[in-house]
């Protein structure tokens, strides 16, 4: 078997939104105007944290009930899954996942948020698994509702869930937002439209997925992350060290 | 035109928002519950080497604090041994070393802090040695690609002279940007590291 152990692919900076994308005003003076510099990759960057099975608990995973205080949440049941895997459609297992969101009023449970709808008193809206051996990862959460933020006069964010993942090295290391299809609201957000590629936009769009429906129940959504695929090293002399 | 190869793209990038603590650091948020923030102890108790605290603030363009941002940190043990199967060391980590952690920008003074070990030195390119540093990487509301780059350390002059990867910024002054400041504060060694987004001491960022 060949053995996947060089570096990382490099990253298409292209298909990643820009550091400064205006239209989203809080990019602006968050922004690095110099380039990133290549460095290459070295033994800090290919290495990374390993999460271990007690890092997380069983119940961290279901945010209908790690967050219950006296009954469930409000809103549309659905579980949301999917695979990690690399460039090269390799699983990437073992690799901690995180979520957090808002509930289905689009109100988030975070001190600074003051938006007008309501908090559930039963949910909280985050939540953490591991994958398996195959990449796989599944929670059981609440559909969260859109809501409005001061960028333009009126805009509305659709609605999300914020995804955290890791990988194996440092270089993998990843955060986005996982979108809902059908909803109107994803062509107007500046956020998702600093994105400069409709392809890429339409890999953050989960898709409802009958089959992981269970029925009676929960409707299911389906999002596959893909992280850095690996080159392998056929022809490169090692240095010891490296 | 032939078919394209068959590799999958990577999963595009999108801000961490303004509610980040809520999934990364739940305690921040307010959240109360049976999830803990995890990366709470880079070094564990057991580890040796010299015990440090590293703080600093993100600073925006226009030199305002960042109050909302999240740094994880990802480091070696104090012998240069990263915790992670490709380290071929790895074994001889120290005992309770996990070597990542995460830290909140404080939202009323902006202050970022983490309590760890002093990395050794690390093996590099070609043999060479790496400068002590502990590799970051900041996401923040209106940041859409988290940044990464590294915190170097004052008092190793001799190491951050030859280290490769400072080595390879052209503009020699910016290498500054990536220097720890070194203090002692009632008897503690604290490292001060200050990260501007944009500006005239604009950070070093790295493509990784």
């Amino acid at each position: 078997m060949t053995r996947r152990d060089g570096p990382f692919f490099a990253r298409d900076r292209q298909w990643h939104p820009p550091a400064l994308a205006p239209a989203y005003r809080s990019s602006v003076a968050r922004s690095p105007r110099w380039p990133a510099l290549s460095i290459g990759q070295t033994r800090s960057e290919i290495t990374g944290p390993v999460f271990r099975p007690d890092d997380v608990a069983a119940i961290d995973r279901d945010l209908i009930l790690n967050h219950a205080r006296d009954g469930e949440p409000v809103g549309e049941r659905i579980v949301v899954h999917g695979r990690v895997l690399d460039e090269e459609a390799r699983p990437v297992p073992n690799t901690l996942v995180e979520i957090w969101q808002a509930n289905a009023g689009g109100r988030y449970r975070h001190r600074n948020d003051g938006y007008l709808a309501a908090l559930d008193p039963n949910f909280g809206g985050c939540g953490r698994a591991l994958t398996d051996a195959e990449g796989r990862y599944h929670f059981r959460t609440i559909k969260p509702g859109a809501y409005p933020w001061r960028n333009g006069g009126n805009d509305w964010r659709p609605a999300h869930i914020h995804f955290s993942v890791f990988g194996t090295g440092w270089a993998q290391r990843l955060v986005t937002q996982m979108y809902f299809e059908g909803d109107p609201l994803i062509p107007r957000c500046p956020i998702v439209n600093a994105i400069p590629d409709p392809e890429a936009v339409d890999r953050l769009v989960a898709r409802l997925d009958m089959n992981a429906a269970i029925p009676f129940d929960c409707l299911a959504y389906r999002f596959d992350i893909v992280l850095r695929g690996r080159r392998a090293t056929f022809f490169e002399t090692r240095p010891e060290g490296t | 035109m032939p078919p394209p190869l068959p590799y999958l793209k990577e999963t595009p990038s999108q801000t961490a928002g303004p509610y980040v603590h809520i999934g990364l650091a739940p305690s921040v948020a307010g959240l109360s519950g049976a999830m803990g923030d995890l990366g709470q102890d880079i070094a564990g108790p057991e580890a040796p080497g010299e015990r440090i605290t590293v703080e600093g603030m993100v600073l925006d363009g226009t030199g305002a604090p960042v109050r909302d941002a999240v740094i994880e940190a990802w480091q070696a043990d104090a012998a240069g041994i990263y915790p992670h199967p490709e380290d071929p060391r790895h074994a001889e980590a120290a005992p309770g070393f996990r070597g990542w952690g995460r830290a909140c920008t404080d939202f009323e003074t902006g202050i970022w802090t983490f309590e760890t070990v002093k990395p050794g030195p690390v093996p590099g390119p070609d043999g060479a040695l790496q400068a002590p540093h502990v590799n970051l990487w900041i996401v923040a509301r209106g940041i859409n690609l988290g940044l990464a780059t590294r915190l170097y350390f004052s008092d190793e002059g001799e190491a951050n002279r030859d280290d490769p990867v400072l080595g390879l910024i052209d503009q020699t002054h910016r290498r500054d940007t990536l220097m720890a400041r070194r203090e002692d504060r009632d008897g503690a060694v604290v490292y001060r590291f200050d990260i501007h987004l944009q500006g005239e001491h604009e950070t070093v960022f790295l493509e990784i």
